[in-house]
């Protein structure tokens, strides 16, 4: 049996909320983050919706308290990081190993591709200060410095599985005493660059997306940024409050079947759900609540949804993908559904799963459509998975009385 | 720890390339000496795959080979900028035709995770598989991902590699922030050069790490440390000489320095202030003027410390006999500071 780590904090930025309490109204009253494309400037702005924060970067910065010409990547991660330290009751991180582990997969592509207009025209134009954060690595950087985190800081980019990976790697770094703090997660904001790259993938819905619904059309492209706190056991004990929960298992496989799609049978998502109870201890029928990734697309859902028939044949949880509200968030979607996890925990959520109107004819279940309170939420699965056949599953689980 | 087996594709052909007569250019940008592809990989692999891909590829394929392991219980990869020459043609195009007629394969081998992808993809490795992407830190967080997989016992071996590429894209606008030398020279003379700037590298470095050794391992990594952000030489040092008491030695009993000198002036100050401090005796191999400055050197300079381990031959002292103990020290941009510390097995 391996030491726990636990979760005390977590910070969320989406297009349903700038914070915790936001994204919770709207998961409660059913209010999708999608929209008519505002903040990004893009050719596809009349057909394609996008779930985008409802902030420009002025604003975003001010909250954030860094300057606007940042990335936005780095934005969102800020205010997300910064709500998740605030909620964690600690009394401060002075003292312990702490660590930043943030993912991303577009970087300061939102500047670039700005600046590569004017590079193309001649090599020798374009503002220098739109390229310096180009690496992904940059936002996790200027967000550390922000946050005064010294000790570690590292990213992940696994494609739309990053933010999980951050996850259970910080919680690696705890359990061999490496740390004792992480804020983990991932960012991501909306760039020309990604929605043309997925819109040339043909899995774009110009409609609102409908995930795990048998006329799904594809996603709808999101940004954000989600965070938790981890902490080992000893920090516990200085705590101003319990632990929320513990991340009780985690698993990553590889689909290993093509660089964009999933194996049909879903290979790599079952390996990875499989992996994570199995460290868990857990059996499928532990499980109260799967936060699907439930992308939308024809192949994701269907992928995913055969290996959970395969592992939780017989005796399904209650699942959602909670993408209805936010769209896909890519690098940030396993931080920000992480979040909500963990709120699923700690108030006994079930989320909807918003415009689902017709089973899957190749799944015996359905994911849930009423938001519930009060229910009795043990154990919560996580699932992420992202090109290269990157699958990641996390699980969660209330401490033990 | 132990490593098993180490590849890199690098401006050098190969180990025994660089101790013999080391290759030489005169520019400021070094190349990888790619190997012959068509013997590595079908033409329809090599026309899909972008440089970058390839010499991923290639350099853990090389490296499973040496270690005769079919199928490795983790693939990490490290690499700062990712797939640049993919990212830029379908930037490039979406610029020019203004978000129109764009096809997906340059979008989709543009993400940061392909080469380690692609790996476990020929492999059909459904095991284990990341991807770090933090600049100077990249190879170095895939190096402690691998390593607390293997102390969490949860794999029994791990091939762990860092790859970069330039792109004539990327060398220009790295020119643009001042990074390189202008001025014509040889990178075999780099550290007689006290000027500004350094020259341009790429590589791919893969090695396959286990906790068990069979008898024919490279050498021990006993432990690797980073430093972000330092204020100053004298706070380098003092990592330094921590991470040397937690592995219960002293700076004189390393066999040899590893260190990552780049030819910029300001930059080399960082590495002289600590040799002062704690190296003053200590016989040192530099390595960049082998494969030049690029964030995920380390994976080079650590493939060129298992070689020396290996053979028991340091290319900058001839008479000097095998080390017992080397250490690796480098910072990329004076902001990310790396050891590693490696055994004779």
């Amino acid at each position: 049996m391996t030491k726990p780590v636990f979760i005390t904090g977590a910070g969320v930025i989406s297009a349903i909320g700038n914070n915790v309490q936001e994204n919770l109204a709207a998961l409660e009253n059913g209010k999708a983050g999608m929209a008519k494309m505002e903040y990004l400037s893009s050719a596809h702005k009349e057909k394609l919706p996008v779930a985008e924060v409802k902030m420009n970067n002025e604003a975003l910065a001010a909250l954030a308290g860094m300057p606007a010409h940042i990335s936005r990547t780095a934005l969102l991660s800020a205010i997300a990081a910064k709500e998740a330290i605030q909620n964690a009751g600690l009394e401060s991180l002075k003292g312990l190993r702490s660590g930043f582990i943030s993912a991303n997969t577009v970087g300061g592509m939102d500047k670039t591709e700005n600046f590569f207009k004017d590079f193309l025209s001649d090599p020798q134009k374009g503002r220098l200060r739109n390229l310096v954060h180009h690496e992904c690595g940059a936002a996790t950087e200027l967000v550390a410095d922000v946050l005064g985190i010294k000790n570690y800081v590292s990213t992940i980019s696994t494609a739309c599985s990053s933010s999980a990976n951050a996850v259970f790697y910080a919680a690696r770094l705890i359990k061999q005493n490496i740390l004792d703090i992480a804020i983990a997660g991932g960012t991501d904001s909306l760039t020309k660059f990604t929605l043309n790259g997925f819109n040339t993938l043909m899995i774009l819905d110009q409609q609102y997306c409908q995930p795990f619904d048998e006329n799904r059309r594809g996603l709808n492209l999101g940004e954000g940024a989600g965070y938790v706190v981890l902490v080992s056991e000893k920090v516990v004990q200085t705590l101003k409050q319990n632990p929320v929960c513990t991340l009780s298992g985690y698993c990553n496989a590889n689909d290993a079947y093509h660089q964009t799609a999933s194996s049909p049978d879903g290979t790599g998502s079952y390996l990875a759900m499989k992996g994570a109870l199995e460290q868990s201890g857990l059996s499928p029928a532990d499980i109260d609540y799967i936060n699907l990734h439930g992308t939308g697309t024809q192949n994701n859902d269907i992928a995913e949804g055969t290996a959970i028939k395969l592992l939780f044949e017989g005796k399904y949880p209650k699942m959602s993908s909670t993408k209805s509200f936010t769209g896909h968030t890519l690098g940030a979607s396993g931080g920000i559904e992480a979040v909500f996890s963990v709120l699923a925990l700690q108030y006994g959520l079930i989320y909807p799963n918003l415009r689902f109107e017709t089973q899957m004819a190749a799944l015996p279940f359905a994911p849930e459509t009423i938001f519930r309170k009060g229910e009795k939420i043990n154990h919560v699965l996580s699932n992420s998975f992202g090109f290269g056949g990157n699958c990641s599953s996390l699980i969660f689980s209330k401490l033990q009385a | 720890m132990y490593i098993k087996a180490a590849a890199a594709i690098s401006p050098q052909v190969s180990f025994e390339q660089i101790l013999q007569s080391p290759a030489s250019y005169n520019s400021n940008r070094l190349n990888c000496a790619e190997p012959d592809y068509t013997k590595l990989f079908d033409a329809r692999m090599i026309r899909r795959m972008s440089r970058i891909i390839k010499m991923g590829v290639a350099a853990a394929k090389d490296c499973l080979h040496q270690a005769d392991v079919q199928s490795p219980g983790a693939i990490i990869t490290g690499t700062a900028y990712g797939c640049l020459a993919d990212t830029e043609l379908f930037l490039s195009k979406m610029v020019e035709h203004k978000e129109e007629l764009l096809t997906p394969t340059a979008f989709i081998q543009s993400t940061h995770n392909t080469v380690g992808a692609q790996i476990a993809l020929m492999l059909k490795c459904h095991n284990y598989n990341n991807t770090f992407v933090h600049r100077g830190f990249s190879f170095e967080s895939a190096m402690l991902d691998a390593i607390t997989l293997l102390l969490e016992n949860a794999v029994e071996d791990v091939l762990v590699g860092g790859v970069d590429e330039i792109t004539d894209t990327s060398h220009t606008l790295l020119s643009r922030f001042g990074l390189y030398k202008q001025h014509a020279f040889s990178n075999l003379d780099l550290y007689n050069n006290h000027s500004k700037g350094t020259i341009a590298g790429e590589g791919a470095g893969f090695f396959l790490l286990s906790k068990k050794t069979t008898g024919n391992s490279y050498a021990k990594l006993d432990d690797m440390a980073t430093l972000y952000k330092p204020s100053s030489p004298g706070e380098v040092a003092g990592f330094v000489n921590d991470f040397l008491h937690r592995n219960n030695i002293k700076a004189g009993d390393i066999g040899l320095l590893v260190s990552g000198e780049n030819g910029d002036a300001a930059n080399d100050k960082w590495y002289g202030d600590v040799k002062k401090i704690l190296f003053n005796d200590t016989a040192t191999q530099a390595f960049k003027h082998f494969c030049g400055e690029y964030p995920t050197a380390p994976a080079f300079a650590l493939w060129l410390a298992a070689n020396i381990m290996k053979t028991g031959k340091i290319p900058a002292h001839k008479k000097i006999k095998a080390p017992g103990k080397i250490l690796i020290y480098n910072h990329y941009l004076t902001i990310h500071h790396s050891l590693y510390l490696l055994s004779a097995c």
